[in-house]
């Protein structure tokens, strides 16, 4: 376009361009702030006052105090543990039912999706839904972290708007030839939605890893329990004793438990942020789909 | 939406003979049997955990005892929920639980909205994804984590009292100081979930005719005349279902985040329906006393949900269903 740029608006794009990136630094410096400080020498950032820039010594000593902590360990492989297992279930169940949802004549499509819609805008709570899973037997096991959230209605919405994209004569043509529903399913609608399929499966995925309520109501036994929930004994609760335990006087032990505060902190964090740039261009796309019908 | 075949050929002689409902069934479990099979776990999923907890939501008129189960604990009608609608506790939750949703209302709700409006106006690329991705990146911490470091820099010797310290500000005890719980609540959310949000609204406005943008520059629009004339009403319908959604949630509010933040200091403005639920149902175990509270707050969300879209509808054409 031949139209130039008014004065008004180049002062306009200036403002926006320094608002926005004002704005990313305040999305960024808090994580940034954490990863410094974790890095730093303990005396000194607990003597330090105000912002970071560049960690305040150098010191990787509390890293190696979190991963001696037998908890963060415990922790750490429970969760891989429900993210892969938890995410497989997630995924299985949000695909059938996706699936076959989305295929055209089937009579009892139609009520069986009011039946699922209907419970995200309604439930029977957080204490029946609670001694449902008591008198299942799952209090305590493993099960609990990976059954009771076995499939979000949302998801399944998404995935089912994007299945139903694929071209009806596609799906209908390999009937013809003899294709069952399976073959349909794994040859050609999940070949042709991995987009939708790997937004769904970081949504999963993610929420497995940061999901920690479920297992402090459902789970007394330390031994299952997820990163999140150890987390949140040190970060919340503030006990970093038993990972300070070692050190010789009682003077090294508060700044020590600051810097181990926030190692763990990025250890807990850093699998996600690694994931994300990947598969961060599908968003737009999944939120979207999402959007048709959510 | 529908696409039962109401009009195929199949089916209008399946009409005319009046077959009864059941052969109808049975024919369609017959030929689609593997879809039905396909189905058959997330069915029964819902059932078991979604439906069944609504019918065990009756506890909530009865004593419910864990050795007597929910069928022969004894009804005792509306008891609990009167004890509730007369206790002390009514006033507070509900009240926090309102002006929780009243703030984020009022500022959550137009930030991302307001982020991409300014992000569609970057037109180098680059930089608009730069920005993208370090806004959405605050999405993917854990509430645990988050939770954690609103704790640390809010401390007595946190990063906040730090800074304030630089302008001489006497250190303010942000978290045992009720007033301070809700903008730090909301104000945390708000840094969470704005660039995540504005995703949305990005979208709608990149799908909007070109055209129309360039024709209001062409008929004189400036840069805000066009974003109040054209960007706005491109992303209404979108605008209006997100509105929906979130006044059909002004009666709840998460427990996850309050439960990691809060302490019995501030429970006067922190304390909301879904904590109060947790502490009396899992922590003092009242099993039926927490269910009443619990159904009271579904039964009042859902008929906000469905008001909210009947207003809009009747309005607007925008609705959910």
């Amino acid at each position: 376009m031949a139209i130039k740029e008014t004065q008004g608006e180049r002062i306009f794009n200036i403002f926006n361009s320094v608002f926005l990136i004002f704005l990313s630094i305040i999305c960024l410096y808090p994580i940034l702030y954490v990863l410094l400080a974790s890095i730093s020498d303990p005396i000194e950032i607990m003597k330090h006052k105000g912002l970071l820039f560049w960690p305040k010594g150098f010191s990787l000593g509390s890293y190696r105090l979190v991963f001696q902590n037998a908890m963060i360990t415990t922790g750490y492989r429970n969760t891989l543990i429900y993210v892969t297992c938890g995410t497989a279930i997630n995924m299985f169940m949000t695909i059938t039912c996706a699936y076959s949802l989305s295929r055209k004549n089937v009579l009892l499509k139609n009520p069986i999706m009011f039946l699922i819609v209907f419970t995200m805008f309604f439930s029977g709570g957080l204490i029946p839904t609670y001694l449902l899973v008591r008198n299942l037997g799952m209090l305590d096991t493993r099960w609990a972290m990976l059954i009771p959230n076995a499939m979000s209605a949302y998801n399944m919405i998404i995935m089912r708007t994007s299945f139903s994209t694929i071209p009806d004569s596609l799906i209908e043509s390999a009937h013809i030839e003899g294709a069952g529903d399976i073959t349909i399913l794994t040859k050609i609608v999940m070949p042709l939605s991995k987009a939708v399929i790997s937004v769904i499966l970081l949504f999963y995925s993610v929420s497995q890893w940061n999901s920690w309520f479920n297992a402090m109501i459902y789970l007394r036994e330390r031994a299952y329990y997820p990163l999140q929930l150890v987390l949140r004994e040190i970060l919340i609760a503030n006990d970093t004793r038993n990972m300070t335990e070692g050190l010789a006087t009682a003077l090294d032990k508060e700044p020590v438990g600051l810097t181990v505060k926030y190692s763990t902190i990025i250890v807990a964090t850093v699998p996600v942020l690694v994931v994300y740039p990947f598969i961060q261009k599908y968003f737009t796309k999944g939120v979207m789909i999402g959007a048709i019908k959510g | 939406m529908s696409d039962i075949p109401t009009n195929t050929p199949q089916n209008r002689i399946v009409k005319n003979r009046r077959t009864p409902i059941g052969e109808i069934l049975l024919k369609d479990l017959k030929k689609n049997k593997m879809v039905y099979l396909l189905l058959l776990p997330a069915v029964s999923y819902y059932f078991i955990f979604h439906y069944y907890p609504m019918y065990g939501a009756q506890i909530a008129f009865k004593n419910f005892t864990p050795g007597k189960g929910i069928l022969d604990s004894p009804w005792v009608g509306f008891q609990h929920f009167a004890a509730f609608f007369n206790s002390y506790y009514l006033g507070r939750i509900v009240r926090n639980t309102i002006t929780i949703n009243l703030y984020d209302l009022i500022f959550g709700f137009p930030a991302p909205i307001i982020l991409a409006l300014l992000l569609y106006e970057v037109k180098n690329t680059a930089f608009r994804r730069t920005i993208q991705t370090t806004t959405y990146l605050p999405h993917f911490i854990s509430t645990v984590v988050l939770c954690g470091i609103i704790l640390d820099f809010t401390s007595r010797e946190g990063l906040f009292n730090n800074l304030l310290g630089l302008f001489g500000i006497e250190p303010i005890m942000f978290m045992t100081e009720p007033s301070w719980f809700q903008p730090i609540y909301v104000g945390s959310g708000i840094w969470q979930e704005v660039g995540w949000g504005s995703i949305i609204y990005l979208a709608a406005l990149m799908n909007a005719v070109q055209e129309l943008f360039e024709a209001a520059k062409i008929d004189g629009a400036n840069r805000f005349k066009q974003i109040i004339h054209v960007a706005i009403p491109c992303i209404l319908p979108t605008i209006v279902i997100m509105l929906i959604l979130r006044m059909g949630r002004m009666m709840s509010v998460g427990s996850d985040k309050i439960l990691l933040l809060y302490n019995p200091a501030i429970y006067e403005k922190a304390d909301v329906i879904s904590t109060f639920v947790y502490r009396k149902g899992l922590v003092e175990f009242s099993y039926s006393y927490a269910s009443a509270v619990g159904l009271f707050n579904s039964v009042i969300n859902f008929i906000l949900l469905v008001t909210c879209n009947r207003i809009s509808r009747n309005i607007t054409e925008s609705s959910l269903w």
